[in-house]
Formats: C-alpha cells, structure tokens, sequence
C-alpha cells in the first residue's frame, strides 16, 4: 500500500510538522516504503495473543504518596525559555 | 601510556598516588583536543568542569577515599541531562537548551567521582543507525574515517574506540550501544529493561529504551554498569532488585554453560562474517562451554514490529516539543499553530520527522489496531519465543551487525535499508533482554562484532562469558592507527 501526498499532509498536520514543498515527495515515498515494511505483521497469525505494553513480566505501575517533594525551580527552569514575562510562558495570542 | 590502561589499572594508579585524578585528565583532554577535529565524536568538551571535578577526586583520594570510579574521567552521551551543561540530543531543537538538572545516570557516576569530560555527539534524538542524522554533522569511525561508527551512540563509541576517554555512556533503543560498540571495535551492554534509570535521559521509546556502557573491555564496562545500575523512584519502570557486583562475578567459569546459536541471525549472513562468529563460539567451547542451535521464529518479524512501536514512542514522547517552554522556537509565528508547526518543522531534523509521523500514522483512528496493537501482540510472540529459548540455553549467540562499518551517505538516504542493520539488535530490546558485543575479528581491516544475549538481569552472566571470551582472545587490544 502506498501513501498520496494527501495522506502526508494529513500526518504532518495532525503531528504539527511544517513539511517544506521540496521535503514532500521524500517523505511520501520513504513512508510508503516503511508502510510497506511494516505491513508484513499482517502475515503473523496473533488470534488470542494479548497485546505486550512492557517488557518485563508482572511489573505492576508504581505509585507514590501524593505529597509535594520538589522545590519550586521555575526560574531555573525558564532559563531555557524562548519568551518568558512575568513567570509566565508567552506564546502568540490565541483569543482576539 | 595513560590511554592504553583498563580502569582497574587506573584506580590502582590513582589510589597508590601514583598519577592524580587531574594528570589523567589532561592526559585525555589533550587527546580530544588533538584527535577529536578527526572525528566529531565529542560536541561538547566540558574542560574546565572536568579540571574542577579531579581536583575534587583527587582531594577526596587524599582524604584516604577508594573507589572503582574515583578520579576516573568519562564522556557522556549527549541524551543525558547535565546540569548547567548543554544537552543537545544531536538536534537542533535542543541546540540552546542548558540541562537544568542531571540524570540519574549522571548524578550517580558523579557522586562515585567520575570526572565528566565531555559531550558525544550521536544521532538526533538517538534515531538512527550511522550518527549521519546528527545537526552536528557525522561522527567518522576511527577504524577508517570513511566509514560511520555505527549509531545512535556513534559519539560515545567512536570516543571510547580512539580512546579520547577510558569508557562512555550511552543508550539503546534497537541496537544504539551494541551496533556501534560492534563497528568500532570495542565493547558495549545494554541492560535489562529496568536495570539503569530513564530519569533524565531524553526518551525517545519508553519501553525500548535502556541506557548503558561502552569500554575497551567486559571487566571495565562492569565496572561502570555496575555503579550506574539501580533502583529509582524517579523512573516509574526502574526495577527494585538488588544490583550483582558485576566485576566479582566476571570468573565464574563457562563450563557446563549452554549457548544458543540463533539459526536466523545466521541466515544469509557474508560467509566472512560467519566465519569469525563460528571462530568466536568455537573459544566458548574449548572454555567448556556448550554450543546448540536455537530457532526463534518469529526474530524475523522484529524489524517491522519494531518500526511500528518505537515511532508511535517517539511521536508521543517528541510532542513535548512545542517550542513554547524550551528549545528550538522558529522566528515571528503568525499564530499558535504556526508557532507549533514551524518550531517542529524548522527544529528537528529529516529522520526525527519520519519517525515522528511514522508513529502518528500507525496511532491514527482507523490503523491503530491493525500496526500499533497487531505489533503488540508480535512482540509478545517474540518475547515467547525467547522465553521458550532460554529453557533451552543460558546465553544466545550470534553476530552484533549483518556487515562491518558501512561508508558515509551510503545508506542515508534509504531509511528502509538503515533500519536493516539493527536487525539482529532489535530483538532484545522488543523482549526488554540484555545484551553485549564483543569485538571478535576484523573483515577489510574493520571489527565485527559478537552479540550475546542473557535472559532478564543476566549482565552478569553474560559479562563474564565476554571476559573469559577477552582473556583467550586479543580482539578487544586493536588500536585503530593514529589513534595508539
């Protein structure tokens, strides 16, 4: 099965990618190409095979005691920010 | 020279007073500065920190403290937070982001007085097979700077390979320390699936992704391995069991050990190739050990499992990266979303953007059964058929790589042939198993590498059989030339 150029639109945007013209026709032929690939898995006979989310047996999701142990860093933190004002996060507007 | 000691010659050394903490570090400082411009492998060199570090080791070696690692200088994968050094991920997208914390990889080894050196360059985002998808450019393999080191850790094992530090981190998803530890010559282990701790370490696949150690031996990658090991609460899937001191436990003796030669690593394999894995069992046997072939049936379907699970990882993992609160942010975005779309767009690289939509076509309405569930349910097959083999045998066998080290741009521009060599990697990491390869041979003047996988937790195992495999071999003793 191959992929359009109209499905790699599709992906792209629902990834949030900006794909550039001269990037398209690489990508719609390289995905088709792993689809391809990836499609051999429809030759495995899986009938009542529970699906493997993690690869150690009988390991059950730790909790924690929901109580505070970190310190406030978001000074720190905002050092890597590309705009920050007032310990907030500035983005474009979003609500005219 | 200082260069050419195992890190048990150096603690000896350094524990004696012999040499200091701060001589061995200009000792490698010097070889970066001098050997890196050839190869690219180190992108960040923290020298003045590292200066800073020895002098501490050595004053706490002065103080009468021991240590296996105290003093010992060391160079990070680029994956690995650093507090207030840059932590790249070989991308643009983080090519401006100061790690406000260290992993727990990296506090432990510090704690320990490892002596940080530097940075290693490595595939962006650990997604590739050759470190060609770099934004810092290709690492070039010391054994021929023509060649790629292998990928994602190509930094680390290009560095460890021209000894520009004794030992290096790294990580592996689908073969990233084994595959390079295999085209450079030296050699690699990745964990069990819960061994090391994710905290900190940039996740590209969650359930794939296992951080270890790349060095010029078995006894010195033990070392390392066993001070990173541990339990973390910081990492939800770190596993609670105590950590085997792996170096006390590198003679135990091979007799009587069973060893699976895996029938499908072996199936068109360059008869070359073959010969020097055959040669390399054949030392096993005349250790004692017992060799017996194994089939798996399903390692065959490891590829396309693994390139549906790990890109539908990834795109989960990688939306984090908005260009809002760090990273990369593209210039004047018209609005929210074009600040997401560029940002994204603009900041990460070709490969990073295939996986990346790879994983949200196989998670979108309407295919997410028929890839990302059908792919869950071939990986539980091929954990079976590794659980079924290790009733059978104590170790499996085979080769690490399909070929030696392959030349720069050869295969970058056909993803579909790039994920072929982690063919043999792969399977471990599906099956969450630890893994080592070993250098064992050389075919065109490059190494090659053998690949020994253990049941979960069997690093010990699996590093003593590499040990005793080292001292009846000189494999892992080549020095690439220029790089004595």
């Amino acid at each position: 099965m191959s992929l359009t150029r109209q499905d790699v639109e599709k992906i792209a945007q629902l990834a949030r990618l900006s794909i550039t013209d001269r990037e398209m026709p690489v990508y719609v032929s390289s995905l088709s190409s792993i689809v391809e690939v990836v499609n051999e898995l429809s030759r495995v006979d899986t009938a009542n095979v529970e699906p493997m989310a993690h690869p150690l047996v009988g390991q059950r999701q730790r909790l924690r005691a929901d109580v505070v142990t970190e310190s406030d860093h978001h000074e720190k933190y905002q050092r890597n920010a590309p705009q920050v004002q007032a310990g907030l996060y500035l983005v474009p507007r979003v609500i005219e | 020279m200082l260069h050419d000691l195992s890190i048990g010659e150096l603690a000896d050394r350094l524990a004696a007073r012999e040499l200091s903490s701060v001589e061995l570090t200009r000792h490698f400082l010097a070889r970066i500065e001098r050997l890196n411009p050839g190869l690219n492998a180190v992108i960040t060199v923290t020298a003045e920190e590292a200066l800073a570090a020895a002098a501490r080791a050595d004053a706490r070696l002065g103080q009468g403290e021991r240590g296996p690692l105290l003093g010992i200088p060391l160079i990070h994968k680029d994956i690995f937070c650093t507090d207030g050094v840059r932590t790249s991920c070989g991308s643009r997208m983080l090519d401006n982001f100061i790690a406000p914390y260290d992993a727990t990889v990296v506090a432990k080894l510090k704690a320990a007085g490892v002596v940080m050196l530097g940075k290693a360059n490595m595939d962006e985002f650990a997604m590739g097979s050759s470190n060609e998808t770099s934004f810092y450019g290709p690492v070039r393999n010391p054994w021929d700077p023509t060649k790629v080191p292998g990928g994602s850790s190509g930094g680390s094992a290009a560095a460890a390979a021209a000894r520009l530090a004794p030992c290096s981190t790294g990580t592996d998803t689908g073969g990233s320390i084994r595959q390079p530890a295999a085209l450079t010559g030296i050699t690699g282990v990745k964990p069990t699936y819960g061994r090391v701790s994710r905290y900190g370490m940039i996740a590209f696949a969650s359930s794939l992704d296992q951080a270890g150690v790349l060095a010029q031996s078995a006894a010195d990658a033990a070392t390392v391995l066993k001070v990173m090991a541990g339990f973390d609460p910081k990492d939800s899937t770190s596993v609670d069991a105590p950590v085997p001191d792996y170096p006390a436990l590198l003679n135990a003796p091979l007799k009587g050990l069973k060893i699976g030669l895996l029938r499908e690593f072996f199936d068109g394999l360059e008869p070359r190739n073959a010969k020097l894995i055959r040669d390399a069992l054949a030392v096993f046997t005349s250790l004692g050990a017992e060799t017996l072939e194994v089939s798996l049936p399903h390692l065959p379907m490891s590829v396309p499992t693994y390139y549906v699970v790990a890109p539908a990882e990834c795109s989960s993992n990688l939306s984090r990266f908005d260009g809002v609160r760090y990273g990369y942010r593209c210039e004047s975005p018209r609005d929210l979303t074009d600040l997401y779309q560029r940002s994204r767009g603009e900041g990460f690289g070709a490969e990073v953007k295939r996986r990346i939509m790879t994983g949200t076509y196989v998670l979108s309405a309407g295919y997410f059964d028929a890839y990302y569930l059908k792919a869950q349910r071939v990986r539980r097959l091929i954990t079976d058929d590794f659980r079924a083999a290790f009733e059978k045998v104590d170790l499996l066998a085979g080769p690490t790589t399909p070929t030696p080290a392959f030349a720069i741009g050869a295969k970058i521009d056909d993803p579909v042939t790039m994920y072929l060599n982690d063919i043999y990697t792969i399977g471990a990491n599906l099956a969450g198993l630890p893994g080592v390869s070993a250098p064992c041979g050389f075919v065109d003047g490059l190494p090659l590498g053998l690949q020994l996988i253990g049941p979960h937790f069997a690093e010990a195992r699996l590093l003593g059989a590499a040990h005793q495999f080292q001292l009846a071999t000189a494999w892992h003793t080549h020095r690439p030339r220029g790089y004595e």
